[in-house]
């Protein structure tokens, strides 16, 4: 039990933050959809490095290996992933809306053309 | 490592298809880190899916915007505040969770164990991972598809109106 040990959870923390604050500060569609993006993976590798066993092998049944690594967390994340890429979807759709109706998609611009169309 | 600097350098480029590449190698190399972690159909998906799918839906759309983002976009303190304390707390909760890879940790105690040792007599093939998808969680599996679906529908209902122009809109660009 060393610190080399939570090495995983950090890295996650690390880049779920990069992700958020993409999310946050970037005023691009575009942009805020990639920063959702890196804050997903950052929870998939959560969930895989938590089924990981040292010395496991990947969970396909075959001679001569003792010890597999979780199954669970893998099929969980395989559902996740795909959800995701809907969601990936799903926003660029609105993202091109956006952009028709607003010929921009730049959070300021928007405001901007929010703030003519109210005058 | 790398992963990191890909990851805050996708977030620093202001042009977007850089960061649209620069994405693509992310889940890549993502796709690297699962299958070293023995997930390997997690790998096979993630390399099909985020690096190509997600990639390719991205460069659709910036083939409809602009390439470069807004001159006026910066980096804000208040937010990197937030983030440090959110990603400071986090650090300080990690210290309870187990160590990673040890074999008695409790995610590994009850179903994993269950369905390492019996899903080969219960369904009778040999991927644990496809198994249990497509048997004990096929429910889930299904519900899944009906997410997609909806995906697909919403997609097509945002996408297929033409276009109502704004009024005033087209002379200050």
């Amino acid at each position: 039990m060393t610190l080399l040990s939570f090495i995983n959870y950090w890295a996650v923390i690390i880049l779920m933050m990069t992700g958020y604050y993409c999310m946050i500060v970037r005023g691009n569609m575009i942009k805020k959809v990639i920063g959702l993006g890196i804050f997903q993976t950052s929870v998939f590798i959560l969930f895989i490095s938590a089924g990981k066993v040292i010395g496991g092998a990947t969970p396909v049944l075959r001679e001569g290996v003792e010890r597999y690594s979780n199954p669970l967390p893998h099929v969980l994340i395989l559902t996740a992933i795909v959800v995701g890429i809907a969601t990936t979807a799903v926003a660029l759709a609105l993202t091109v809306r956006i952009r028709e109706a607003y010929g921009s998609i730049d959070d300021d611009a928007i405001d901007a053309a929010e703030e003519d169309d109210r005058v | 490592m790398l992963l990191i600097v890909v990851a805050v350098t996708v977030v620093v480029t202001r042009d977007l298809l850089k960061a649209t590449m620069l994405f693509a190698i992310y889940s890549l190399t993502i796709a690297g880190l699962f299958a070293t972690l023995d997930a390997g159909d997690v790998a096979l998906t993630e390399a099909a899916v985020g690096a190509g799918i997600s990639t390719v839906l991205i460069l659709a759309v910036l083939a409809l915007v602009p390439r470069y983002e807004h001159r006026r976009a910066g980096h804000s303190l208040p937010a990197l505040a937030i983030v440090t304390l959110t990603g400071a707390a986090l650090v300080y909760a990690s210290f309870d969770l187990p160590a990673f890879g040890q074999p008695g940790n409790p995610v590994h105690q009850h179903l994993g164990a269950y369905f390492i040792d019996q899903t080969y007599a219960d369904i009778g093939i040999p991927n644990l991972v496809a198994a249990v998808l497509a048997s004990y969680r096929s429910i889930d599996t299904m519900g899944e598809a009906v997410v997609i679906l909806t995906a697909g529908i919403v997609v097509y209902a945002l996408l297929s109106p033409p276009p109502r122009p704004r009024r005033g809109k087209e002379d200050e660009r």
